[in-house]
């Protein structure tokens, strides 16, 4: 059966690599740094499950400073010869966009078909994890494929994850820990905070109510936040579970779709989504570095009226 | 949770300054990473954790979310590859080689094109350094200086900053419908830890509706922007009426000047 800790321990294979590659490199200014930040990510998928939790949380620690403090630097890294990109590109055509393509297709693949495969005790792709197996898997597969097309080698695919890796910095880690920080806002009863203070300043017996509570919470949230992923765990768990799920009997796929785009819009409206809002207007040369945002905010409004909508009909 | 809350008269707020650490670490422009980290660590002590209890929450939270950097960095090894024998510069070569005739169509095309490659989890397709400064930008502001040749400046900027509001637009709302995208396997991780099994292909699948409408939504404003930009014209245009003759004579005198 394949099952996540199969994906697990490649991708810890791939960060104990990277690890190495990094340690040896004589030209990264922080190469020890660097490498004890991949080494430790590697652990943590490698050997993660055999550890106790209280020293998986100490590497944890570990790997955010050294990520916030600026440990990850890209490095050098030869991009092909012009000459042999033209030829490539040539030689190519529109058939570049098929590996990429091939990891979606291949994804829907593995959980409409190859989930059929199993017996009474036994199943090709572990049915707890499907999609996600189901995509590690296309991944596997749309490796050859792509090492074929562009006639390189497995090693220097590994080369190109090690280099989107180190361009992304310490942006690799933050959906994680922002996961990581919700669930433990969760623990701490951030959720049961919030739920009582939307009881008691709001008739979230309505409905209606409740559903613009829900959505606008998550919109507001993230112009606070400049993120929909550290809104989500607070909003879901303090009005769209106690609230919409189990008073109202909401769809929780259906709210959760829906609550995470409601998010989105507020990203759009805040300066504090730097990334994709202040950013863009200093490489476009903007005057007003507030431009892009009074360009999104309308169709940012409307959205979220019509997500209200949305969530108000199908989510019941 | 709700029969608690009724039951319970005393809720802890404390915790909630784990919310209010997020919020000013962000307006204070630390790395967001730390931002976290001290957030997590104040929370739990404010929700009267021992140290040790916070960090084994820490390390079973990132073992749970393990999910989240596997569907990132997995598929990076296929799409570098393929980056460097020119993915990119074909996608460029796919745009320029459309024909459009107005501002508003090449953007409803660019919309379509970046929504629809998201939502396949080709995120990097796009974006501002890639696409939008190089690409998008100067191809929407020549459509526009075709059109209004001398336009005034404010009408440049309004055009940049469109196409970059267009790309957002359109990655924001298109990826949150593939499977495998991180808001997904967060949202399923989330739920499944608070108790309630959902199926990540229906949270994407429900997707669907508001990508739809964030798609008609921004196509309709994008065809009324168009229209503004053309009363933003006509206006400079009347305003420059007054100089217009001026400007004629100079370019009739200089003829005779010149020989």
């Amino acid at each position: 059966m394949i099952s996540l800790s199969f994906l697990y321990l490649l991708l810890g294979l791939l960060l104990l690599w990277i690890a190495l590659l990094s340690l040896c490199d004589r030209t990264l200014p922080n190469r020890f740094a660097a490498g004890a930040f991949w080494g430790c990510y590697a652990l943590v998928f490698l050997v993660g499950d055999f550890l106790p939790h209280m020293l998986v949380g100490i590497i944890v620690v570990i790997l955010a400073l050294l990520a916030g403090s600026g440990a990850l630097k890209a490095s050098a890294q030869k991009a092909l010869a012009p000459e042999l990109l033209t030829q490539s590109m040539q030689r190519l055509g529109r058939w570049i966009f098929l590996p990429p393509l091939l990891i979606p297709l291949l994804t829907v693949f593995g959980v409409l078909v190859l989930s059929e495969i199993k017996g009474a005790d036994w199943a090709l792709l572990d049915a707890k994890n499907l999609t996600l197996v189901s995509l590690g898997l296309a991944c596997v597969l749309s490796l050859p494929v792509v090492c074929g097309l562009t006639r390189e080698k497995p090693v220097q695919a590994g080369l190109e994850a090690k280099r989107l890796m180190e361009a992304m910095g310490w942006a690799v880690l933050l959906p994680q820990l922002l996961a990581t920080l919700g669930l433990l806002f969760n623990e701490a009863g951030v959720g049961t905070a919030v739920a009582a203070l939307s009881e008691t300043y709001l008739a979230v017996d309505e409905r209606m109510v409740a559903v613009c509570a829900y959505s606008i919470g998550m919109a507001l949230f993230t112009i606070i936040m400049g993120n929909a992923f550290a809104a989500f765990p607070v909003i879901t768990a303090g009005i769209g579970i106690p609230l919409l799920v189990m008073q109202h009997g909401a769809n929780p796929a259906v709210m959760a779709a829906i609550g995470m785009f409601s998010g989105y819009c507020g990203t759009l409206m805040t300066p504090m989504a730097a990334n994709f809002n202040i950013v863009p207007a200093a490489l476009l040369e903007l005057k007003d570095p507030h431009l892009v945002i009074k360009a999104q905010f309308p169709t940012a409004l409307l959205l979220l009226v019509a997500n209200i909508v949305l969530l108000y009909f199908l989510a019941f | 949770m709700l029969t608690e809350l009724t039951q319970t008269a005393a809720v802890n707020y404390w915790p909630l300054c784990g919310v209010v650490v997020v919020i000013l670490g962000f307006v204070l422009r630390f790395n967001p990473v730390l931002v976290v980290l001290v957030a997590g660590i104040s929370t739990g002590l404010a929700a009267i954790m021992p140290l040790s209890q916070i960090l084994a929450e820490l390390g079973e939270g990132f073992l749970k979310t393990r999910t989240l950097p596997l569907i990132l960095l997995l598929p990076l090894a296929i799409i570098g590859l393929a980056e460097r024998h020119g993915l990119k510069q074909q996608a460029q070569a796919f745009i320029q080689q459309r024909k459009t005739t107005g501002i508003s169509q090449f953007l409803t095309l660019y919309l379509a094109v970046r929504e629809s490659t998201a939502a396949l989890g080709l995120t990097s397709l796009g974006g501002h350094p890639q696409m939008v400064r190089p690409l998008i930008a100067p191809m929407s502001e020549a459509i526009a200086e075709q059109r209004w040749p001398g336009m005034p400046d404010l009408i440049r900027q309004k055009v940049r900053a469109m196409a970059a509001a267009t790309d957002n637009i359109g990655l924001f709302f298109g990826e949150d419908i593939f499977v495998a995208f991180g808001a997904i396997v967060l949202m399923h991780t989330f739920l499944r830890e608070s108790g309630i099994e959902t199926d990540p292909l229906h949270i994407a699948l429900w997707g669907i509706p508001t990508a739809l409408c964030a798609f008609a939504i921004h196509a309709l404003r994008l065809r009324q922007f168009e229209h503004s930009l053309l009363k933003l014209q006509q206006a400079a245009v009347s305003a420059e009426a007054a100089g217009f003759l001026t400007n004629a004579e100079n370019t009739s005198v200089k003829p005779q000047v010149k020989p």
